[in-house]
């Protein structure tokens, strides 16, 4: 088992969970309390690397941070090298394809909180933030772990977008799924066939402990 | 307080209310409508939920919504008590926290000493640490209101305080509610669709249909006087009258109205002051002199006026007090009903419906 490629994936689903966190409650808030006519723009926009090909996510993802780009330019101006093939790189492609698995359970999670008990606390003259975090992430907790718990498992496994953003750099970008595809292409399948077991246990215990805390089937949409 | 304003949903009516009320500390203002008339819309745009498209609120000399102006003052900053229609208690936390919920500007002192307070004044002691779903719905009713005043409102807002409760609850509440607004010292305003509640609890009243205000009057007057048949047909109770109870037994109560009584179905004890309410259609018209009805009253009277509903028509008898019956024009015919001919009202025990009424009501002097 190659416990680089380990350590490196669980440091990068962690901290793209974590983004997600801080990025998706707000993102997941406005979606869900906005009466915005135009919104569904945005919440396709969200949902797009649910169906977009990673392959294609991934070339749009390195087009727009590679060294052509004004976003690539200022970020190597920033800090003095280009952002594809880091792991910074990886982190920013991860949280772009991870978006819908954090912004959905939460979005689902605060369309069930109950609009008039919402309504009754800012009646009680507290202000909508602190409305947020008294009430609705209470109200919402289930959701909430839901969408971090998915966005790390979904971050795990990625490949495509982690092949066109990352490549394969050792402690660098080489995540276990691209790990395991090496292995496969040195025929070395028993070293494929260990890191492969990992990886499904991780997989099926996460969504074990998401089940067992839901305890009914989720949705990944709004259902309203 | 005066609003003006205006307010449209997607393929329903536009919300037009337009009425001013002075609004001084004990009074309950009922806005009293049937379902769907807006009452609950007009009461949201009062607490800053609904954003009118055009008008404005003051209350006291608050701006609260100027669209002109461009002033939209958030339901935070409105210094309101509002209670929504299935009390909205919040399931995460207790009595007492629900109750210290809006409490935040307080030291956690003053705040623990504030929701004693207000525990003690709506009886709610030894209930404190419960969930609201453990309660009765006396109880969330009670806890609802007590979360409302426990910032010190200048105005409650209430959205059909008692119709999420039970029949017999609701008439016992309905009295402690009006104790307590009065008790409270706040100005309120009071969404209801049922007129019993409205003549039992308000003081003003706001007659809503179809988005409009149609008219604005103490309870009495508004049932009794109604300004137009719109108005009449919305509160559907044309006769209402101070009266007191003088006996009372078996289910049965006599209700003295202007010097005539009255039998009616009632359970409150004598002595109560109530109003007396009987509506248009409930009144049978006699000759004078016929034989003996089931009816336990007949009020003997002379038609005042006579006028016309169509197919139907509207008599006023002056019976000590004026009493409205509605009757076919055939029946008017027969009984040659005009202006100063006598006749007798008779009315069934079970249709004079007594609503009681628990601050000091002056006795009737007619």
């Amino acid at each position: 088992m190659n416990w680089i490629a380990i350590a490196l994936t669980l440091k990068l689903a962690t901290l793209t969970s974590l983004i997600l966190l801080v990025i998706g409650l707000p993102l997941a808030y406005w979606l869900s309390f906005s009466r915005w006519r135009w919104k569904f723009l945005i919440e396709s926009v969200v949902a797009l690397p649910l169906v977009l090909p990673p392959t294609v996510l991934g070339f749009y993802i390195l087009v727009a941070i590679g060294p052509h780009s004004p976003l690539g330019r200022f970020y190597t101006s920033l800090v003095g090298h280009p952002l594809p093939f880091t792991f910074e790189g990886l982190l920013f492609a991860s949280m772009l394809y991870s978006l819908p698995f954090a912004v959905q359970p939460f979005a689902t999670a605060f369309d069930q909180v109950e609009r008039r008990l919402v309504e009754a606390s800012w009646t009680l003259g507290v202000s909508r933030v602190k409305t947020f975090f008294k009430l609705i992430i209470p109200l919402s907790v289930a959701g909430v772990v839901t969408g971090l718990v998915l966005s790390f498992a979904h971050t795990m496994g990625e490949f495509g977008v982690v092949l066109m953003v990352g490549g394969n750099i050792e402690g660098e970008t080489r995540t276990v799924s691209i790990d395991i595809y090496d292995e496969v292409q040195a025929l070395n399948y028993a070293g494929a066939a260990k890191t492969a077991l990992f990886l499904l246990a991780i997989s099926y215990g996460v969504l074990l402990a998401v089940y067992a805390m839901n305890r009914k089937v989720w949705a990944l949409w709004p259902q309203k | 307080m005066i609003v003006d304003i205006t307010k449209s949903f997607p393929g329903r009516m536009t919300i037009d209310a337009r009425f001013a009320q002075t609004l001084e500390p004990p009074t309950v203002l009922i806005l009293f409508g049937p379902s769907g008339a807006g009452k609950t819309t007009v009461l949201r745009c009062l607490a800053g939920l609904e954003s009118p498209e055009r008008g404005r609120i003051t209350c006291w000399e608050d701006t609260w919504l100027d669209t002109a102006a461009g002033v939209r003052l958030p339901p935070q900053q409105r210094a309101i008590g509002y209670m929504a229609q299935e009390y909205a208690l919040f399931p995460t936390h207790s009595v007492a926290g629900n109750i210290a919920y809006g409490l935040g500007a307080l030291t956690a002192d003053e705040r623990q000493r504030r929701v004693v307070e207000v525990l003690t004044l709506l009886q709610l002691q030894g209930v404190e640490h419960l969930r609201p779903a453990q309660l009765s719905g006396g109880q969330q009713q009670r806890v609802a209101l007590a979360r409302a005043i426990a910032r010190h409102p200048r105005l409650l807002l209430l959205d059909e305080p008692l119709s999420a409760l039970d029949v017999p609850t609701r008439s016992k509440l309905r009295g402690e509610l009006r104790t307590l607004l009065k008790q409270l010292a706040i100005p309120s305003v009071v969404v209801t669709h049922d007129w019993e509640e409205a003549l039992a609890l308000g003081d003003q009243m706001a007659v809503i249909h179809e988005g409009r205000v149609l008219q604005i009057g103490t309870p009495q007057e508004v049932f009794s006087r109604p300004l137009n048949a719109e108005v009449a047909r919305v509160v559907g109770v044309e006769t209402v009258v101070q009266g007191r109870i003088i006996e009372s037994s078996n289910g049965l109560a006599t209700v003295e109205v202007a010097g005539t009584k009255l039998v009616a179905l009632a359970t409150e004890e004598s002595g109560s002051a109530v109003f007396v309410c009987i509506r248009a259609e409930d009144v049978v018209l006699e000759a004078v002199g016929a034989g003996a009805t089931s009816a336990r009253n007949h009020l003997v009277g002379k038609v005042r006026e006579v006028s016309s509903l169509g197919a139907l028509v509207r008599v006023g008898i002056d019976s000590g007090f004026s009493l409205s019956a509605i009757v076919t024009r055939s029946a008017l015919d027969d009984l040659h009903l005009a202006p100063g001919v006598a006749v007798v009202a008779a009315i069934k025990a079970g249709a004079v419906h007594l609503v009681p009424r628990r601050d000091g009501m002056a006795t009737v002097t007619a």
